[in-house]
């Protein structure tokens, strides 16, 4: 039996799962939306995947904002954050890449690497301007795919300025140009440009962007973004076609390096698993404690902050 | 008479309580460890964009007048700090509390004893000097423990045995009587934290911790961060504390300004941030983890050049912003990933 690695990202907006071998080979890999429901999705996620013959599951790791969640429930060897998750995959993939674009659905970071090592890194912090989740949301508005967008943002000549600091007022500016009677193409490229320069100013923030750079996250699928990316830099953007999967990727990497401990399988979904929210009542605190139910039986306790559970 | 109360900063109410039921004939009540509820509280009440020890200790405040106090101590510092007491006094008064804030520092100075008593306090005149001196004691030893604990808690083979020792220490302290049998007691602990059950070290990671001294100091304010890093094995360093505040800072920013890497203090302690963060990277600290509460000005002001000094160096730095109103995932994220990082750095 040959050994393969699970590794799970649960992002906001959507859900990446995928099976490697010990060569760090994709055996199997699928991408979901979340729509606000993770375990629902990871149910999903993992019917959708397949191991091929000979192989045996031999580590789980799990990323992304529902870690901790589903890596209860996948009884997951290692859990870590995105960013570290992010670099790992990069880095196994790319060695000589020196600086990690990444936007996501709900936040974007960007990680500068030196040595093989993170040696900085930011994330964005009080606002999600500039997210994926903006750009679906005008999208909408627009009547359009998201998915569609790149394609229509390149076929612009003029695009048009839209205040990228904020994403309240950039869509009312949004809603301004749409009303003057602006060609859709040249709103969106507007669109994918404001989300370049916010990128740039809120997150990056004078940060030098050493080259090879590259660009992830899925608003990476964006060729709009891409192409701005490079017109605004002056400098040549990567762009992996597992971009979207890097996470999923580098927690697969981080779960083969560890000791193998036990074999996992794939038929999580015949299990039912509850969070149930309560207040303590123990002291004015009054934590709001989630209870994790498997089967009905209590698997886990989290959120107080004395240490009681 | 007038029950008399003070804002909660750390585990320093420890000296305070010592300090005023010596010195005052009032009764003093004690403040409650800041919870959800004094955050609710002080959020409820203050300006949306007022930086967060503003909200914390208006909490505690009201927290207080439940209780029955109404003379409350306020420390002025050298920025809007030194403002809170009016805004908050009026704040009280609009509720339709009747309370008087007293401010003990107001741009540097401390009040005079004149000024004190023109206030409804009942002082005993002649306990003064020696209770302030067993405090100030005090303080400098639990700030000798603490800088003590930050450095090798992290080592530590029974999980809790430095905090349950501490917390241990403190009450011994609350009953102490003077200076001598304090001065015992600083020793007895001393050796008994010595001799605490430790680990192996392997290999030494060390993390500054610089920025805004009530978020720094008070661990509620700082989602206990100092237990984080120990927990996650790294030696914490520190400058920040009572004993600095009071004692060090004013010769030390006196020595900063002839070294000419800033020429203006910039308020508060962004001035002293800077030199201490300088200082780190050339002991050859880990990592920097710069905190402040939200919209702290000085602290913004001192960022830039801040990052300017780690990348001469080389040394990453993490700039936390911490308010009342976001939750704490954004937080662990961001540290787990900077220890991560740092870890991975050593190896």
């Amino acid at each position: 039996m040959k050994e393969c690695y699970l590794g799970v990202d649960i992002g906001s907006i959507s859900t990446k799962a995928v099976v490697i071998n010990r060569k760090y080979e994709i055996l199997s890999s699928c991408y979901i939306e979340t729509k606000g429901n993770p375990i629902q999705a990871v149910e999903e996620a993992l019917s959708s995947l397949t191991i091929p013959s000979g192989y045996e599951l031999c580590g789980i790791g799990t990323t992304g904002s529902a870690r901790k969640l589903i890596g209860l429930l996948l009884d997951a060897s290692i859990i870590k954050n995105e960013i570290t998750a992010h670099a790992i995959g990069t880095l196994t993939f790319h060695p000589e890449v020196k600086t990690i674009l990444e936007i996501g659905g709900q936040d974007s970071k960007v990680i500068l690497l030196q040595n093989h090592m993170i040696r900085d890194y930011a994330m964005n912090t009080l606002c999600a301007a500039g997210t994926g989740s903006f750009l679906s949301s005008q999208a909408k508005r627009l009547g359009l795919d998201v998915t569609s967008f790149g394609e229509i943002a390149l076929t612009s000549t003029h695009p048009t300025t839209i205040a990228a600091r904020c994403t309240v007022f950039a869509e009312s500016d949004l809603v301004h140009k749409t009303q003057l009677g602006y060609p859709k193409e040249d709103i969106v490229a507007g669109l994918c440009k404001a989300v370049v320069l916010n990128y740039l100013n809120n997150v990056c923030k004078g940060k030098k962007l050493e080259e090879p750079i590259i660009f992830q996250g899925g608003v990476s699928k964006n060729k709009g973004v891409v192409h701005f990316f490079q017109e605004v830099l002056g400098k040549e953007i990567l762009v992996d076609p597992n971009g979207h999967l890097m996470g999923a990727l580098g927690m697969a990497i981080l779960a083969s390096r560890l000791p193998k401990e036990k074999t996992y399988s794939l038929d999580f979904q015949k299990l039912s698993f509850r969070t149930v929210g309560k207040e303590c009542q123990g002291c004015s605190n009054r934590c709001e404690l989630v209870h994790i139910y498997k089967e009905e039986k209590l698997l886990d306790v989290w959120g107080s902050k004395c240490g009681k559970f | 008479m007038n029950k008399v109360s003070y804002p909660k900063l750390g585990s320093y109410s420890v000296a305070i309580q010592y300090f005023l039921t010596h010195v005052l004939e009032n009764e003093i009540l004690p403040p409650k460890e800041i919870t959800e509820h004094t955050k609710e509280l002080g959020n409820q009440y203050s300006p949306d964009f007022v930086c967060t020890p503003f909200k914390y200790t208006l909490g505690t405040m009201l927290e207080g007048i439940e209780e029955g106090a109404t003379i409350f101590f306020q420390m002025g510092g050298g920025c809007r700090y030194g403002y809170y007491h009016e805004l908050q006094e009026q704040i009280l008064k609009d509720l339709g509390y009747s309370c008087t804030i007293i401010n003990l520092i107001s741009g540097g100075n401390r009040i005079s004893y004149q000024e004190l008593k023109s206030y409804p306090l009942k002082i005993r005149k002649r306990k003064l000097l020696s209770s302030f001196w067993t405090t100030k004691k005090m303080v400098l030893y639990m700030d000798k423990i603490d800088d003590y604990i930050r450095k090798n808690r992290c080592y530590e083979k029974e999980k809790g045995s430095f905090d349950y020792l501490r917390e241990q220490m403190l009450q011994e302290f609350s009953k102490t009587k003077g200076f001598l049998e304090l001065r015992r007691t600083y020793h007895k602990y001393q050796k008994q934290f010595f001799n605490l059950p430790r680990k192996e070290k392997k290999k030494r990671i060390r993390v500054g911790l610089i920025g805004e001294l009530y978020t720094l100091m008070e661990p509620n304010a700082n989602e206990k961060i100092e237990s984080f890093l120990n927990a996650y094995g790294f030696e914490v360093k520190r400058y920040t504390n009572v004993t600095y505040l009071l004692f060090q800072k004013k010769r030390k920013v006196k020595k900063y300004l002839r070294k000419k890497l800033v020429k203006y203090r910039m308020g508060a302690d962004a001035l002293d941030n800077i030199y201490h963060a300088k200082e780190l990277c050339e002991q050859g600290y880990d990592g920097i983890i710069h905190i402040k509460s939200s919209f702290c000005t000085p602290e913004i002001g001192a960022m830039p050049i801040l990052e300017k000094i780690a990348g001469k160096y080389g040394v990453p730095i993490l700039f936390l912003s911490m308010d009342l109103n976001s939750s704490n995932t954004g937080f662990l994220t961001r540290m787990e990933a900077f220890c991560d990082m740092l870890e991975m750095r050593s190896q």
